[in-house]
């Protein structure tokens, strides 16, 4: 475990048209943190702050027990990644994961091990001599990661790394991060506006809310901290409960099924899914998506249980029930449908939804 | 419509174009030869060629920088400052002579504090090489800070949280990233130079620079005389611009 433990306290930083405020995080060495936030300057700013780029106005930060508020960024040992890699575009692919060894006054023949090293790790030995305006946005990303993690930073900041990727690509990228976290242990803060990749990869999830104040002035501040299932099931206000919605997530085993299916085991119960990954998994199902009734079902939907209602939660024209299988599912329905069917907690019912309802990730 | 539009652009071209390859014709090889060999012309030409690279030089060392800044950041009075340096641009060549005369003449401040260093600007190398500061200054900093403005600020950032100083990030990162841009600005401004008359006449009359050996063959033996000056002037000048240009643009990948 190479990274350092990070303190935030009491950290506010001023700009002309955005602000943050008192913001306090505790991130454990070798942690991999989540901030999430709607899209906007907040996060980067924060980050940003973190690395050196923008003075606080008051507050320290602390990596490794060593307090760096007043540090230059070239002494923090803090590496960036930023959304659209920022690589330099004068230099080969080798020449930007070089850049910080020729600073440290490196000799050729460690810089030459530490790269390859590197991009073995993430598969990029392949791109070394090419230019960066040549690369993909899947392979520009791992440059750009590989050349924050060559020098080996205490802390890596990732700033929406896989936001400009498609969808595809950004799979891949994400299980890499993982892999890669895993692998070396740096203590990581990401920032993105997607949650799916905040439960995924976040062992722990800080939830950023801007506010308008007058004039075109924003702010931002910290409004829950928690594991993802705390934040999910557990939203400490209505801002984080909207802006991570009502979904059903959870945690799951897939294997390989017959006819092109996988199943999926998520507490003993099995869910058969249509998706390409394997092994450890997370799994969501819309709410919207899931049939709620009296009766047994007889529809071509693949995943068909049986359950009890355990919690009724009155939204006006939609109503969302809590159906306790085990796990627990939510389903949306209308208050018609509500009336019509008679239910009430401890009613039995069936849900059922179609495999291709079922997103893996 | 792009017809006639490309009838009134090439009016235009040829407005240049022509009278150019008119001199440049008109004038046998003969007559340019023996221009060549004449010591006054090539004297002339290789001073007016110094003087502006050391004008261009002093640009560079002053310009660059004050380029950086009004690429990034933000201070009270910036546009006043890129409103002076536009300035040479507009005011009338002679009379940017007349005021730095009136700071760098003989019995100035300025004047006798250098000439205590023993440099004197009126009749002089300094003289010719400020006037051609003066009047082209501006393309060098306005292209310097375009290609500082086209280096996206994070690759700085970047650079800096990758163990770089502000002075590193520089060299390194935004340095050779604006170069082709500050390489050109330096190629306009030189050429600038050189064909400066105005400011530099009334500073130096003598020694001679190019353009106004030129003129004097013209006022003295007329237009015959004047003209296998003119055509050298204007070969040379391309040459030297079209290779500059050549090297210029082979850096781009």
């Amino acid at each position: 475990m190479r990274g350092g433990g990070v303190e935030i306290k009491g950290l506010w930083v001023e700009l002309e048209e955005f602000r943050l405020c008192d913001i306090n995080l505790d991130i454990a060495a070798g942690e991999y943190f989540i901030v999430l936030g709607p899209t906007g300057a907040g996060k980067t700013v924060l980050l940003e702050t973190i690395a050196g780029l923008h003075r606080p106005r008051r507050g320290r930060i602390l990596l490794a027990g060593e307090d760096i508020t007043h540090a230059p960024p070239e002494r923090r040992g803090i590496g960036f990644v930023y959304q659209d890699y920022a690589l330099f575009p004068h230099l080969s692919v080798a020449g930007n994961m070089a850049f910080g060894l020729r600073l440290r006054g490196m000799g050729r023949g460690e810089i030459e091990r530490r790269v390859a090293a590197i991009g073995r790790l993430l598969g990029i030995e392949h791109l070394l001599h090419r230019m960066p305006e040549t690369l993909s946005g899947g392979e520009a990303q791992r440059v750009a990661l590989a050349r924050a993690l060559v020098v080996e930073p205490r802390l890596l900041l990732l700033d929406e790394p896989l936001s400009a990727l498609d969808p595809e690509t950004r799979e891949a990228l994400q299980r890499e991060l993982g892999r890669v976290h895993r692998e070396l242990g740096t203590t990581t803060i990401h920032v993105t506006h997607d949650f799916e990749e905040a439960v995924a990869l976040g062992d722990k999830i800080a939830v950023l809310k801007e506010d308008r104040l007058d004039g075109a002035k924003r702010e931002g501040r910290i409004v829950q901290v928690g594991r993802p299932e705390e934040i999910f099931r557990r939203p400490a206000n209505e801002f984080v409960a909207r802006f991570v919605g009502v979904r059903n997530i959870f945690r799951g085993e897939a294997h390989p099924a017959e006819e092109g299916y996988k199943l999926i085991s998520i507490e003993g119960l099995e869910i058969a899914a249509v998706t390409g990954l394997e092994g450890p998994v997370h799994v969501s199902v819309r709410p919207e998506d899931i049939v709620l009734s009296r009766g047994p079902l007889r529809s071509s939907a693949r995943n068909a249980f049986q359950g009890r209602v355990v919690g009724i939660s009155d939204r006006g024209t939609v109503v969302y029930v809590s159906v306790r299988v085990p796990p627990d599912f939510v389903c949306m329905i209308t208050r018609r449908s509500l009336e019509e069917m008679g239910l009430r907690e401890g009613v039995e019912v069936h849900i059922a939804f179609k495999a291709s309802a079922v997103h893996v990730f | 419509m792009r017809i006639s539009f490309v009838l009134l652009g090439s009016l235009l071209i040829l407005f240049v174009a022509w009278p150019l390859a008119r001199t440049v014709t008109a004038t046998g090889p003969a007559a340019l030869w023996r221009t060549l060999l004449d010591e006054e012309v090539r004297a002339s030409i290789l001073l007016t060629f110094y003087a502006s690279l050391l004008a261009t030089i002093i640009a560079f060392v002053c310009g660059v920088p004050l380029a950086y800044l009004l690429a990034r950041v933000d201070f009270p009075g910036k546009r006043l400052v890129e409103g002076i340096i536009d300035l040479p641009i507009v005011v009338p060549h002679s009379a940017a002579g007349i005021a730095l005369l009136m700071v760098f003449g003989r019995r100035t401040l300025l004047g006798q504090a250098f000439g205590l260093f023993g440099l004197r600007f009126v009749s002089a190398l300094p003289g010719i090489v400020i006037a051609m500061l003066f009047v082209s200054l501006s393309f060098l900093v306005n292209a310097a800070r375009e290609g500082f403005e086209a280096v996206d600020p994070r690759l700085e950032k970047v650079a800096r949280t990758l163990g770089a100083s502000p002075w590193r990030a520089f060299w390194r990162v935004s340095f050779p990233l604006a170069w082709r841009s500050i390489l050109s600005g330096m190629i306009l401004m030189w050429a600038r130079g050189i064909s400066e008359f105005g400011a530099v006449v009334i500073l130096a009359y003598h020694p001679m620079v190019a353009p106004v050996l030129l003129y004097e063959r013209f006022e003295s033996f007329g237009l015959s005389y004047a003209r296998p000056i003119a055509t050298l002037l204007i070969l040379t000048c391309l040459a030297t611009f079209t290779a500059l240009r050549l090297i210029a643009g082979r850096k781009r990948r």
